[in-house]
C-alpha cells in the first residue's frame, strides 16, 4: 500500500474526522478546568486600557 | 481597574501600557472618517439606482450612469469601502486593547494600510463607471486592481497578526479570532476567485482561467463566502468586541463563542453550492450546499444568543442608550436574516426566491440590519473615544438615526418581499391551457409600486445616516447638545443597581 492509496482510503472518511475534530473542540470548550481560563479571557475587553475618558 | 491590568500579561515587556501611553489612533482616525464618508456615497448610490429601477429615466441615457456600472459602484462602496474601512479601524482598534500592544509595523504602515486601500476603492469605483468588469459579483476589479489589492491586503494581514503574535495578554481574545479568519480567509478568496489571464499586459482586460459551471461555482464559493468572512465573521469581530464594551460587561458564554467560532467556520465554506440551484451544477453539490447552510443556522443562532444575552441583567440600557440599541438590535437582524438565508437556500424554496426581489430583500437586511448597524454602534462608540471627547454631541439625534434608519429598512424588506414572492409566483403561473400566464414585462410592472417603496426606504437610511454625520462632526469639535438626558449617567446607575 503506498502512500497514494493511504491518503485515499483516509480522505473516504472525511467527515468522521470532522466529526472528531468538532466533539474535541466541544470537549475543550466545554472541559471544566477551563472554566477559569474562558472567564479570564472573557473580562480582556472590559479591563482598563488606560485609554478612555 | 487599573490592577485588573497586570494579572493577566505574561511577558510584560519594559513599557507598560499605562494611563500616559496612547495606543496608535491616527491611522484609525483616518479609517473612521473614511467609512462615514463612504458609507454616505454608497447609500446614496444605492438609493439612486433603486429610483432608477422604479424610474428608468434616470439613467439619464449616458452609458456611465446605467443600472449595470452603478450597481457595483453602489455594492462595492457599501461592502467594501464604508464595511471595509469599518472592519480596519475597529478591529485595528481592538486588535491594540485586546493584546495590550502597540500596532505591529507602527502609524505609518497603517496609514500606508489607509491611503492604498482608499485609493483602490476609487480606482475600482472609476473602472466600474468607464465600463471596465470581470463581471464577477463583488469580484468586478480587473486583474491589476486585484493584484494592487491583494498587496494592501497583505499588509493589513501582516500588521493585524502581528500586533496579535507580539501580544503582552497570555489569551487570543475571541474577537481577534473571528478578524484573523476574517482576514486570511478574504485573502484566500480572492486569490482563488481571481486566477485570470490578461489579454495584454497593457490593457484592462482578461478571461477566467477556470471556464463554464466550475467558473461560476468557483465565483460563488468567492460570492458567499464574501459574505461568511467579509461581512459575517468580520463584524462578528466588532460585536464580541464592542457590545461586552458597551454594555460594560462580559460577554454571555465565552464557551459559546469558541464553539460559535469553529462552527460557523467549518460550515460556511461549503455553504457557496446554494447560489446555482438548478442550474447544470451537479445536483449532489446544490444538496451539499442546501445541507450546509441549513446545518449554519446552529452557529449562527448561537452567536445571537450569545450577542443579545450578553445583556441579561442590564435590559434597561436598551432604553437609556441607543447606541446599544444599534449594537443589538444588529444582532437580532443577524439572527433574523441567518434564519432566512437558510430557508431560502432550500432547494424547493430557493424554486421560488432565486433570481426574484426576495433575494435582494434578504440581503439588505443583513446588509442594513446587521452590518450597517454593527457599524453604526461601533462609529457612535469610537468617535467620542477617538476624538477624546467625554461624550457624544447628543444621544437624541442618535436615537432619531435609529428610528429613521429601521423605518427605513422594514419598508425596504418589506416591499421586496411581496415584490419578491409576487415576482416568483407569477413567473411560475400557467393559464389552463399550460401557457404562461404573464409575460416578464407584466412582473416588472407590477413590481413598480413596490420600487417605489424601496427607494423611499433608501431615502429614510441616507437621511439617517446624514443625522450620523452632523452628530459625529459636532462630537469632534467638542460640542454636547443641550437636551433632555436619557437618565443621569445612565451607565453608572446600572451598573450600581445590577
Amino acid at each position: 500500500m503506498d502512500l497514494d492509496s493511504i491518503t485515499v482510503m483516509l480522505r473516504s472518511f472525511w467527515t468522521v474526522w470532522l466529526m472528531l475534530l468538532l466533539t474535541g473542540i466541544l470537549v475543550y470548550a466545554m472541559w471544566p478546568g477551563n472554566r477559569r481560563t474562558f472567564d479570564d479571557a472573557a473580562q480582556i475587553p472590559l479591563k482598563d486600557d488606560g485609554q478612555e475618558l | 481597574m487599573t490592577s485588573a491590568t497586570l494579572t493577566s500579561g505574561a511577558t510584560l515587556g519594559s513599557q507598560r501600557v499605562s494611563e500616559e501611553v496612547r495606543y496608535h489612533e491616527d491611522a484609525i482616525r483616518l479609517f473612521v472618517i473614511a467609512a462615514v464618508f463612504w458609507g454616505v456615497v454608497g447609500f446614496l448610490a444605492g438609493t439612486f439606482i433603486a429610483l432608477e429601477l422604479a424610474f428608468p429615466a434616470l439613467n439619464l441615457g449616458l452609458e456611465w450612469t446605467s443600472f449595470g456600472r452603478l450597481r457595483p459602484v453602489h455594492t462595492s462602496a457599501v461592502i467594501f469601502a464604508f464595511g471595509g474601512n469599518v472592519l480596519l479601524a475597529t478591529s485595528l482598534y481592538s486588535v491594540q486593547r485586546t493584546s495590550r500592544q502597540f500596532l505591529f509595523g507602527g502609524e505609518g504602515l497603517a496609514k500606508f494600510i489607509f491611503w492604498n486601500y482608499n485609493i483602490f476603492i476609487v480606482l475600482a469605483a472609476l473602472s466600474y463607471v468607464l465600463g471596465y468588469t470581470q463581471g464577477k459579483e463583488y469580484a468586478e476589479p480587473e486583474w491589476i486592481l486585484d493584484l494592487y489589492l491583494t498587496v494592501v491586503w497583505v499588509l493589513y494581514a501582516i500588521q493585524f497578526i502581528g500586533t496579535v503574535m507580539t501580544r503582552r495578554e497570555s489569551h487570543i481574545y475571541v474577537a481577534n479570532w473571528f478578524f484573523m479568519a476574517f482576514i486570511l480567509t478574504v485573502a484566500i478568496l480572492h486569490l482563488g476567485n481571481n486566477v485570470n489571464v490578461p489579454v495584454s499586459l497593457t490593457g484592462m482586460k482578461s478571461y477566467p482561467f477556470v471556464s463554464g459551471v466550475q467558473s461560476a461555482m468557483v465565483q460563488w464559493w468567492y460570492g458567499h463566502n464574501a459574505v461568511g468572512f467579509f461581512l459575517t465573521a468580520g463584524f462578528l469581530g466588532i460585536m464580541y468586541y464592542f457590545v461586552p464594551k458597551r454594555a460594560e460587561r462580559p460577554v454571555y458564554s465565552y464557551r459559546l463563542s469558541i464553539v460559535h467560532f469553529w462552527t460557523l467556520i467549518f460550515l460556511y465554506i461549503w455553504a457557496g453550492p446554494h447560489h446555482l440551484h438548478y442550474t447544470s451544477l451537479p445536483d449532489w453539490a446544490q444538496t451539499l450546499g442546501m445541507t450546509f447552510s441549513v446545518m449554519l443556522w446552529m452557529p449562527s443562532w448561537g452567536g445571537m444568543i450569545n450577542g443579545i444575552m450578553t445583556l441579561s441583567g442590564a435590559w434597561d440600557k436598551l432604553r437609556t442608550d441607543p447606541v446599544l440599541r444599534f449594537l443589538v438590535t444588529s444582532v437580532a437582524f443577524y439572527g433574523m436574516s441567518t434564519f432566512e438565508g437558510p430557508l431560502m437556500s432550500v432547494k424547493p424554496v430557493n424554486a421560488l426566491s432565486h433570481y426574484t426581489d426576495w433575494t435582494v430583500g434578504h440581503v439588505h437586511s443583513g446588509a442594513l440590519g446587521w452590518v450597517a448597524f454593527i457599524s453604526f454602534g461601533a462609529i457612535y462608540f469610537l468617535v467620542p473615544v477617538l476624538w477624546k471627547r467625554s461624550q457624544l454631541y447628543s444621544l437624541r439625534l442618535v436615537s432619531y438615526h435609529f428610528w429613521t434608519a429601521t423605518i427605513g429598512i422594514v419598508l425596504y424588506i418589506t416591499a421586496m418581499w411581496v415584490s419578491g414572492i409576487m415576482q416568483g409566483l407569477m413567473w411560475r403561473a400557467y393559464d389552463n391551457l399550460g401557457f404562461l400566464q404573464y409575460s416578464f414585462v407584466e412582473t416588472v410592472a407590477a413590481m413598480h409600486p413596490f420600487y417605489v417603496i424601496r427607494a423611499m426606504g433608501g431615502v429614510l437610511f441616507v437621511a439617517g445616516a446624514l443625522i450620523m454625520v452632523y452628530n459625529l462632526w459636532r462630537t469632534a469639535k467638542g460640542d454636547v447638545r443641550i437636551e433632555k438626558p436619557y437618565v443621569t449617567t445612565p451607565h453608572k446607575a446600572a451598573v450600581g443597581a445590577a
